[in-house]
């Protein structure tokens, strides 16, 4: 992407109009998601920039949309619900799915290709078909409005995810490792805790990650298969801008993107550990 | 050790079963890992849309609730153009009675409502009034002989002495008292009241009289059963009853009774699996004379699966056109830089989708902020705010947003691989930028940008959130529709079907991906 000395004109002009296009595409990416940093602190109700904000004048910025996501009983009672509902299904999602993961990688697994199919289908599906189905279902079971069944429904979303990651660092994974540890007396128990765990610990994180923002972040299915009681941050965030517009929405949102901020360095992270762990980048 | 004979391995069984042994062991270990998540997920997951495929054409409602009145209009020509005869009304009111009881007829009246306009206020009618039809014949009898005031009397009647859940040996000679009183008597226990202290209902005696009326005096005498006495009496004052038929007060109750396209529709859709789910998401209609169109104004299927497919594809254009430069500048720059840019792409795909949808909501609007600085560099005026949401361009900004980093991976990942001695060895040739670029960088891009845009497309043609909330009514999809049946207007058969569709889309489409570049290779970041 250097510009040769001895570019012409027109090579110029091309070359600093392509990266002034790739700035604005960029901007358009990121744009949307901090400009609500700064409305979120607006001292007034409205959605824009007030001339006080612009003139950055401190009495035109204000925390009390962010005392009112704190104080409200509504909020505080969604918050509650997604973190009651998240770490479980995430929970639930990791362990079937790592155990299965790892059966997936032995060398002769019969069907292996329907079962993969199965296992990433609630990825493939699109949410709103996933959740007519589940409401129509649960509603038969009696898990319809209960928080087993939106626990359930957010597990089951989040496994293909936990599936992929786990599948990914395995691929990499030296099998005479636990030949070596079988040789020296370890029985499968241990080989498993001792030796290939911590291997493949980074990939197990990450997509424990993807099955928690997968659960904390999702509307659509829990709209359905939940009820009021089970009324989780993302669905008081879609009420709230469906109906009522108001201003907290924007606190919880920048709440959200610092979150998914440290998420995204979490999972960069362990990918990094990962593949040093494997002897697959000099690190 | 003899040349020919298998080869043994060290316990002396032959090598290849020993082999073979060990392999169905290990398949075994496998799968006994796999199997509670496999398991798991078809109980959550696989069942769910299972049960929603089966609901498409399930049609159990209307042979389950009018079971009588179904297979009486077995028989019936709907081709002549009148109503059915008597029996078949009765049969309907034995039904209704029944379902009225149970609280069902509504329900019924709703799902006959949405192939012929119309009926559920006559079953809403006729359900309030349907346990006095008879009501001149229960008077007729109770006034020849009290007796038939007392449930006594057809508990003894109608039941088995020693089991009163069974019928009595009345059962042969009034087959169709007997059939309405048994469903009568499971109904007061089901409600746990006591069967001799409930009076049955007014059509319980009309079908007494028309039992009566079909039945031999010859039959009636040798009947030596409870109540024989009672019934004779009956039998023997039968001419002097007033006459009234079922008919006629069904047509008292509702005139829409004497519509033979009413009868049509419930014979029409009598069966226990029904096509009119998918003919209505297709806005046909399933009629008594055959598949016909809907009528003009209630046509909006095939219109919403259209809209929902051309701007999938505007969506998926723009992002294209969005996502190539990026991924091509990213993977032309050294590791280090496109690692860092690579973190601008990944923070929206990392960041909630509401979070970004309640950004351009707020982006968007008429006081919005791109409004606003719009007016302020004087590019339009005050009154003439753009209208950027609530509308198609809404949903394609906003969706555009969301769905490009789904874009930009999969191109940057193919785009990673073009060795760049290509374009060079085309340069050397003397090919100028474009010709290098075009005939020789950009076919190699096109994998990327078949999954890129499969990826994209299959995502938006299935998505909710964003449509619903910047949609408004123009932009909205098939999805919003489909949640709209669901939690609205509760035909779920018709959400089922139209979901059926957009599914059976979603994985033609990922069967086509999957052959591209294969469900595995699905990176995630």
């Amino acid at each position: 992407m250097e510009l040769p000395p001895y570019a012409t004109l027109g090579q110029r002009i091309w070359h600093y109009g392509f990266k002034l296009l790739c700035g604005l595409i960029f901007f358009f990416l990121i744009a949307p998601i901090l400009v609500i940093i700064p409305l979120s602190f607006n001292a007034e109700n409205f959605f824009t920039f007030t001339p006080g904000m612009l003139a950055l004048d401190a009495d035109a910025y204000s925390l009390k949309h962010y005392q009112d996501f704190f104080t409200n009983p509504d909020w505080q009672q969604a918050l509650r619900n997604s973190l009651r509902i998240a770490p479980v299904a995430t929970l639930l999602a990791v362990s079937l799915g790592t155990l299965a993961a790892i059966g997936l990688s032995q060398p002769h697994v019969p069907f292996r290709r329907a079962i993969m199919a199965i296992l990433i289908s609630p990825m493939i599906v699109p949410l709103i078909i996933s959740a007519a189905g589940m409401y129509f279902f649960y509603s038969d079971i009696r898990l319809q409005g209960t928080y087993l069944g939106v626990v359930l429904a957010h597990a089951a979303l989040g496994i293909p995810f936990v599936i992929i990651t786990v599948t990914a660092t395995l691929v990499g994974f030296d099998h005479s490792l636990t030949r070596a540890s079988a040789s020296l007396g370890a029985d499968p128990v241990t080989t498993f805790f001792k030796v290939q765990m911590p291997l493949i610990l980074p990939g197990v994180i990450s997509g424990a990650l993807f099955a928690f923002i997968t659960s904390f972040d999702e509307v659509v299915v829990v709209l359905f298969v939940g009820s009021a009681n089970q009324q989780t941050l993302p669905w008081q965030m879609f009420t709230g801008l469906r109906e009522q517009i108001s201003p907290t929405i924007l606190a919880v949102a920048t709440l959200l993107v610092v979150i998914s901020i440290a998420l995204l360095t979490m999972v960069e992270v362990l990918r990094r550990r990962s593949e040093k762990l494997r002897g697959m980048s000099p690190g | 050790m003899s040349k020919d004979g298998p080869v043994l391995a060290a316990d002396g069984r032959p090598l290849k079963h020993s082999l073979r042994r060990a392999l169905r062991a290990e398949k075994m270990r496998a799968l006994a890992l796999i199997a509670p998540l496999l398991i798991f997920i078809l109980i959550t997951f696989i069942a769910p849309i299972g049960s929603m495929l089966f609901r498409s054409v399930e049609n159990e409602i209307v042979p389950d609730t009018l079971p009588r009145a179904t297979k009486a209009l077995q028989g019936w020509d709907q081709s002549a153009g009148i109503p059915p005869d008597e029996d078949i009304f009765a049969a309907m009111a034995y039904d209704l009675v029944i379902a009225a009881e149970r609280k069902l007829h509504t329900r019924l009246g709703t799902r006959l409502n949405y192939e012929y306009t119309g009926i559920s206020s006559i079953f809403r009618k006729t359900g309030r009034r349907v346990d006095d039809f008879g009501e001149a014949y229960q008077d007729a009898l109770t006034g020849l002989n009290p007796a038939w005031k007392s449930p006594g009397t057809w508990v003894s009647l109608m039941t088995a002495p020693d089991e009163r859940a069974r019928p009595g040996a009345a059962a042969e000679l009034l087959p169709e008292t007997s059939d309405l009183y048994q469903s009568f008597a499971r109904l007061v226990r089901d409600e746990g009241d006591d069967l001799s202290e409930e009076r049955p209902w007014a059509p319980v005696y009309a079908a007494l009289v028309r039992d009566l009326r079909q039945t031999d005096q010859a039959v009636l005498e040798s009947y030596s059963g409870p109540q024989a006495a009672l019934l004779s009496e009956a039998k023997a004052a039968l001419p002097d009853f007033p006459v009234t038929t079922f008919r006629e007060e069904f047509l008292t109750a509702d005139e829409g009774w004497a519509d033979p396209q009413v009868w049509a529709t419930i014979q029409a859709f009598s069966g226990d699996y029904t096509s009119g789910y998918f003919l209505n998401s297709v806005d046909l209609r399933k009629t008594p004379d055959g598949v016909a169109p809907q009528p003009e104004d209630e046509r909006i299927y095939i219109m919403l699966f259209k809209r929902t497919l051309i701007m999938s594809m505007i969506i998926m254009g723009s992002c294209v056109l969005l996502g190539y430069p990026i991924a091509y500048l990213l993977s032309n720059l050294p590791l280090r830089t496109s690692n860092l840019l690579l973190i601008l792409v990944l923070l929206p795909f990392w960041t909630s989708l509401l979070v970004r949808t309640s950004s351009w909501k707020v982006l968007l609007q008429q006081q919005g902020v791109i409004n606003d600085v719009l007016v302020w560099s004087g590019l339009i005026s005050d009154a003439g705010r753009l209208v950027m949401i609530n509308n198609q361009t809404g949903t394609i900004i906003a969706m555009t947003h969301i769905l490009l980093p789904f874009m930009i991976l999969p191109l940057y990942s193919v785009m990673k691989t073009i060795p760049p001695t290509y374009v060079r060895a085309a340069k050397s040739l003397g090919a100028t930028n474009w010709t290098a670029f075009w005939r020789v960088y950009f076919p190699q891009s096109v994998p990327g940008i078949g999954a890129g845009c499969i990826l994209v497309f299959i995502l938006a043609i299935g998505y909710y959130i964003t449509p619903e909330l910047v949609g408004g009514t123009k932009g909205v999809f098939i999805s919003n529709r489909i949640a709209y049946h669901i939690s609205s207007s509760l035909n779920w058969g018709l959400a089922a079907a139209l979901g059926s569709i957009l599914l059976a889309a979603v994985l033609i489409l990922y069967w086509v991906y999957d052959r591209l570049v294969g469900i595995d290779n699905v990176s995630l970041g």
